[in-house]
């Protein structure tokens, strides 16, 4: 663990530090719209703690709190992080060899930890960025819905404070350099990008939430036709 | 929401994290397949930044979150630094709903 802090740069570590901090507010957001609902606050903690994915305990409780059925809930929530699964298969070997790192890492999973790893190229680094952002997150956003399931009522609106725009811009900030490096390889991979994001958008009004990302896939057919991909440390 | 769902919402989340982790660890993945999924995972989040960005449920979100997120990846492409981008992708938002934008 010594090592981990010690192989990221403080720029990293701040950036994660930011990533935690704007999460904990989404979350306390999440506990006290749950508990102002009517659910009881062991609910969105024990959500936080077993599920530990944002979108899909908010759309979880969302559904509660409209009135549909618990099954409707778990289903609307596994939909949403079945993106997971791809993920899973891209950045695993990041959490290490052992069983156990693979265990307790996989659950610690996130968008925002996957936009980290993706950031760099340096294994180690990659290694150490995962663990770090997976970690922060879990502790502050673990603790942010505890503070807001207390709170009740008392948290404001994020929205005001222009909190949902963070996530979006967190994830577009993190992917966007390597995208934009001018190379024959990337060129396949900003073609793939830009239909899978006009598929998922043209299709979110007929889909269920998370299914319209899913179809994003849909532009891998376009980096398939990329040249034959080149070792890790190509030039750049 | 009884307990039970939850569980079986946790579970279930459990099972997507953990295929690969351990999947990628027993097959030996061919590197084209490789560089493929790491593509994919490329594919999936940029999507993720485009949805979130622009919809909310089923409709449009508004223009001041698309446009908070424009800040965010013209800032990006400037390599202005990190927070910096985060702070005013935010700020971007919150004015513009101050202004009274939707």
């Amino acid at each position: 663990m010594h090592s981990l802090w010690r192989t990221l740069d403080r720029g990293t570590l701040r950036d994660i530090a930011l990533v935690c901090l704007a999460d904990a507010m989404v979350g306390a957001a999440f506990g006290a719209i749950a508990v102002s609902g009517g659910l009881p606050p062991w609910v969105p903690v024990v959500m936080s703690l077993l599920v530990f994915a944002g979108g899909a305990q908010f759309a979880a409780v969302g559904v509660v709190l409209s009135g549909g059925a618990p099954i409707a809930a778990v289903a609307a929530g596994l939909v949403l992080n079945a993106r997971l699964l791809p993920f899973g298969f891209a950045i695993g070997d990041v959490l290490g060899g052992r069983w156990w790192t693979r265990l307790t890492g996989a659950h610690l999973m996130t968008d925002e930890a996957v936009a980290f790893v993706l950031r760099d190229g340096d294994p180690r680094r990659r290694h150490a960025a995962f663990w770090a952002c997976g970690l922060g997150l879990f502790v502050s956003w673990n603790a942010a819905v505890v503070l807001g399931a207390l709170a009740g009522r008392g948290i404001g609106d994020t929205d005001a404070l222009g909190l949902d725009a963070a996530f979006p811009a967190v994830l577009l900030a993190l992917v966007l350099p390597s995208l934009a490096e001018r190379n024959v390889r990337n060129a396949a991979l900003r073609r793939a990008c830009v239909l899978g994001a006009l598929v998922a958008v043209a299709a979110t009004p007929f889909l269920p939430a998370g299914l319209p990302v899913l179809l994003a896939l849909i532009g891998l057919v376009l980096a398939t036709r990329a040249p034959a991909p080149l070792p890790d440390r190509e030039v750049r | 929401m009884p307990l039970l769902a939850v569980v079986a919402l946790a579970a279930g989340t459990y099972a997507f994290r953990l295929a690969g982790p351990v999947l990628r660890h027993r097959l030996r993945l061919p590197g084209r397949l490789r560089h493929l999924l790491s593509v994919a995972a490329t594919v999936l989040l940029i999507a993720l930044v485009a949805t979130s960005a622009l919809t909310e449920g089923h409709g449009f979100a508004g223009w001041a979150r698309p446009a908070g997120v424009l800040v965010a990846g013209i800032l990006t492409l400037r390599k202005a630094p990190f927070p910096l981008i985060v702070v005013l992708a935010a700020a971007t938002t919150a004015v513009l709903r101050l202004l009274g934008v939707p």
